[in-house]
């Protein structure tokens, strides 16, 4: 015989219901919520990208021959680089560079081949564009290592004695998309579990429903519990989202466990919702839980989490700081599972760091969220 | 002996620096139909949260149902119905989910308390798949009451319902509270309109975090004891300003299509007429009549000024 359901029951089952109809009729906010992750894959993934794209090569060789030929092609045969002008004099070189007409100028010295057959040395010059850094680093480490190819073909093919021969673990491509996929991931699950979550039980506040809730024998924990289903489902949604696009769309393979992948997301989702309730106590209405969530918690996410700067350049200071946001743990964690492959219990630190975060959280927002209105 | 079903003794409610309730207390019995008669900001609303165990209070003690609102307030929940100033329902859920939501919010199920509701619900029917955000002023007091009412509450407290409602629905309100009232349901209802208070068993005049007197309409009336001179003419401004500065007027203010003066003692109503028509007002109009709440609430409240 089927035991009808006992009050709590039936009430967590209404409570529940209501929630997703919030989300469901509020049609505009749920396309953005589940639009989120595809478009951020996609922007990430194809349109910000910070791989080094073919570099524009400026060419100076005022007595050209064989041997400076043999150099040349062989750098502009590479994927990285193209000729963009061939310039007839050190200050054309410059005017190139400063105009933004080429990244890269190669300058031989003057009767390269000359030299080169009389004294069997001969020098030749890189300028690189280093306005942005990272991808100066990249056209001058691509650039010297094929110059150096080129040096020993020209020797006669004798290996030099000494050479390091780099391997490029876990991401031998370079891509970015491997370095993002966790980022967004962590951006997305933040900004829907905790924005969201706290602006709807803000909401109620603003809009004295969250009286009518209180003066009844509801406990305030059911409220709350009731809140997070819906939120916690639509995260598992677009954490769906954006595995199935990275695997499929950009390539990013999962090395590591798949399930490990998962549980460390629905903590990271946990730990979100649990942000949401905190900030829910704090704040008085929606536009300040907007705030609060937007610019106190993902502007250091998207700063401090290595989303965009890796943590490990910071100064000590902001390093530090870096600590305290879960979204750090959480990429972090999913880097070594996802990308590198890593086992579990590898990451025991960041499971750790993100489990007592939550807790802290979730203990702190229960006893604030009073059921009288003080 | 009837036990009362609110009482207050000396409540205060601070915010800040403001005192919103300076100490009030009142007794309501069991099928009570109460009102709290005062303009905004008097500590209607500050009162009828205290009692709807929402505020905890800075002093003084309450009780509903006999049990205290600081520690029993648990208790005290299931048994009322409140039903704040602003509409508070969940404004993208329909007419009908929202009666479903907060009966079983209370444990309760609409079917069983149906009856109690049916008459004010039944004005709701058409709208039941209406999302509540869309329905009329009105409509949404009656929904909002109807929810206040689907479990089944010994005591309701209202705040200003008919606040921004169509005369004709606040009629139609009252009215739905007398039925309440003949069912046993103890009623605290608070109004900025005055012409309500004769609606009501009892009123409370309130006014700035005070009772300025507690009875039945009748007898605040009458405590008031003195007829009131009710004056109109073409130029009902002039006319105020020229009564004001009369001797024969201890205090005067508009009501409606006329103005009400307070006479002072020995004054003569035929002299005051003769005297506004001196002063150049034309078809002017004096006459005796029996003060109402509001002349004594403007009364009280000059007096305590």
């Amino acid at each position: 015989m089927k035991r009808p359901p006992s009050p709590a029951a039936r009430l967590f089952r209404a409570f529940t219901l209501k929630e997703f109809r919030h989300i469901f009729r509020d049609k505009r906010t749920l396309l953005v919520l589940l639009g989120m992750p595809v478009v951020q894959i996609v922007l990430f993934g194809f349109a910000i990208t910070t791989e080094a794209r073919e570099a524009r090569v400026v060419l100076l060789s005022p007595s050209p021959g064989a041997a400076e030929r043999r150099v040349t092609d062989r750098l502009l045969s590479s994927d990285y680089f193209e000729l963009s002008a061939v310039a007839s004099s050190p200050s054309a070189v410059e005017r190139a560079l400063r105009r933004g007409e080429a990244d890269v100028a190669l300058v031989f010295e003057p009767a390269f081949d000359e030299r080169l057959a009389r004294d069997g040395k001969a020098r030749v010059q890189l300028v690189v564009d280093a306005t942005n850094p990272g991808l100066a680093a990249q056209f001058s480490g691509h650039a010297s290592a094929i110059i150096a190819a080129a040096a020993v073909e020209l020797a006669g093919g004798a290996p030099p004695p000494l050479a390091a021969e780099t391997r490029l673990l876990h991401n031998p491509g370079m891509k970015a998309a491997y370095n993002f996929v966790p980022g967004v991931a962590g951006f997305i699950l933040m900004l829907v579990c905790a924005m969201m979550t706290s602006v709807s039980i803000v909401r109620e506040k603003e809009n004295g429903t969250m009286d009518m809730l209180l003066v009844s024998p509801a406990r305030p924990w059911m409220i709350i519990a009731a809140k997070l289903v819906p939120y916690f489902t639509l995260s598992c949604v677009n954490l769906a989202t954006i595995l199935l696009l990275s695997v499929g769309v950009l390539g990013v393979p999962v090395a590591g466990s798949p399930g490990g992948v998962v549980a460390v997301s629905l903590l990271f989702i946990l730990v979100s919702l649990s942000i949401g309730i905190f900030v829910s106590t704090v704040a008085r209405d929606q536009v300040v839980a907007m705030l609060v969530s937007g610019m106190v918690l993902m502007m250091p996410v998207v700063l401090l989490s290595g989303l965009i700067f890796p943590v490990e350049n910071m100064p000590p200071l902001l390093e530090w700081l870096s600590r305290l946001i879960p979204a750090r743990w959480y990429i972090a964690a999913m880097k070594k599972i996802m990308i590198e492959g890593a086992p579990l219990h590898l990451v025991t630190g960041e499971i750790l760091a993100l489990a007592a975060t939550g807790a802290a959280l979730l203990l702190l927002g229960l006893k604030k969220f009073n059921d009288r209105v003080t | 002996m009837n036990m009362a079903t609110v009482e207050i003794d000396g409540i205060v409610k601070r915010f800040g620096t403001v005192e919103a309730l300076r100490g009030v207390s009142l007794s309501v019995s069991r099928g009570e139909l109460f009102g709290l008669i005062g303009p905004d900001g008097a500590g209607k609303s500050t009162l009828l949260r205290v009692l709807a165990t929402l505020l905890p209070a800075d002093g003084g003690k309450a009780r509903v149902e006999g049990m205290d609102v600081e520690k029993e307030y648990r208790q005290i929940r299931p048994r009322v119905g409140y039903m704040p100033a602003r509409f508070s329902l969940y404004p993208d859920l329909t007419v009908e989910e929202n009666l479903q939501l907060f009966a079983t919010v209370f444990h309760a199920t609409v079917e069983e308390n149906y009856a109690l509701v049916r008459e004010i619900y039944e004005h709701l029917l058409p709208f039941k798949k209406r999302r509540a955000a869309a329905l009329s002023g009105g409509m949404k007091q009656k929904l909002a009451l109807c929810c206040a009412l689907i479990h089944a509450p010994s005591v309701l407290f209202l705040d200003e319902p008919t606040t921004g409602v169509d005369p004709v629905s606040r009629e139609e309100f009252w009215r739905v509270l007398g039925a309440l009232k003949r069912r046993g349901i103890t009623i605290l209802v608070s109004t900025p309109y005055m012409d309500e208070a004769r609606l009501c068993d009892r009123v409370a005049l309130v006014r700035a975090g005070r009772f300025l007197d507690t009875g039945t309409p009748t007898e605040i009336v009458e405590r008031h004891g003195r007829m009131i001179w009710a004056a109109r003419g073409h130029d009902m401004p002039a006319l105020l300003a020229d009564l004001r500065a009369h001797p024969f007027v201890e205090s005067c203010f508009a009501f409606g299509d006329w103005h009400h003066a307070t006479p002072s003692p020995g004054a003569s109503l035929a002299r005051l007429r003769e005297a506004m028509e001196a002063l150049g007002h034309r078809e002017v109009e004096i006459r005796e009549t029996p003060p109402c709440i509001e002349d004594c609430f403007i009364r009280f409240a000059s007096c305590q000024a």
